[in-house]
């Protein structure tokens, strides 16, 4: 049994980076648990929450549109309102852009192609609880695996997310027709942050890149004290 | 009674499935110049009240079917019966 923070790992059906997710922060020290999407309530001494990348709900509809929706939801939003930090990697950005616990939404790729890629992105604010440790300009290489990761946000949103330091990472190059190149946006809190990038996939030498260790650490850093009790 | 849910990109959103589908088009030799792909529900709804059935389609677009930053939706009530 891990000292570190308890972290929650939601699994929806169609969710497939749970597994990955879980294995990732136990490495990092962190003793994460299984949420099944149906559950209506996160475990006790939860101190933060991870909503997984994969396809919920068959991306139906529109991706994250269904996820949205499910019971354990209800409980994410009144842990995010209360401070605690959450992580959404891929489906799990694209969730909480459907749940309005971010901003924007994630569209198709312009290219019109699931693209799968170590990518580099660069770390565009540390005003977010994630970003203990970040620099700004750290530059960070994950891999990114996603059909819509277009993220897109009207003009005047774009700016005031700038403005407010909620653009957390931004590609090094366009990879899928973001606009500003955004890879990851935080809420206006700094507690809930959403990235297409997948970080539980870069955390170990032998495997590749180790981009994904940063993102992590943040969420375990800003994830030191139980929100649920 | 029944109703279509027409969902469409919004104007100045980009579309790559439209722009995929007008170069296709333009490939089998149709000379179109724009293309946008929406989608569209059909629903049963188990009222015969046209009102609430209107109020009803309304919500569940705003809340589900559509997502307003991106798309607009245009309710069609069949008449019938």
């Amino acid at each position: 049994m891990s000292d570190g923070p308890r972290i929650a790992v939601v699994t929806f059906p169609g969710s497939n980076d749970d597994g990955d997710a879980v294995l990732a922060l136990e490495l990092l020290g962190a003793e994460a648990v299984r949420v099944w999407h149906a559950e209506t309530a996160l475990p006790e001494g939860t101190a933060g929450v991870v909503l997984p990348g994969g396809f919920s709900y068959g991306d139906y509809l529109r991706c994250g549109a269904i996820a949205r929706f499910a019971p354990v939801m209800e409980a994410v939003g009144t842990f995010a309102a209360s401070g605690g930090p959450v992580l959404g990697i891929c489906n799990g950005f694209q969730i909480l852009c459907e749940a309005g616990l971010l901003p924007g939404v994630l569209r198709q790729n312009r290219q019109q192609q699931f693209v799968c890629a170590d990518v580099t992105v660069t770390v565009e604010s540390t005003t977010s609880a994630f970003a203990g440790t970040w620099e700004v300009g750290q530059e960070l290489v994950i891999p990114i695996k996603h059909g819509e990761g277009n993220w897109y946000g009207d003009d005047a949103l774009v700016a005031a997310l700038e403005a407010r330091g909620q653009v957390a990472l931004r590609y090094l190059d366009d990879v899928n027709g973001s606009v500003g190149r955004i890879a990851g946006v935080t809420n206006e809190a700094g507690n809930v942050l959403g990235l297409m990038p997948h970080p539980e996939h870069a955390i170990e030498e032998l495997l590749g890149p180790t981009g994904g260790v940063a993102v992590l650490e943040g969420l375990l850093g800003a994830a030191r004290v139980p929100v649920v009790r | 009674m029944k109703a279509t849910v027409l969902i469409r990109p919004k104007q100045g959103i980009l579309d790559p499935q439209g722009e995929a589908v007008v170069e296709a088009l333009q490939h089998l030799g149709f000379a179109v110049s724009g293309a946008r792909v929406g989608r569209l529900v059909d629903i049963e709804l188990d009222t015969e009240d046209a009102a609430e059935a209107q109020a009803a389609l309304d919500r569940m677009s705003h809340e589900l079917l559509a997502n307003p930053l991106i798309e607009s939706f245009a309710i069609q009530l069949e008449d019938g019966a």
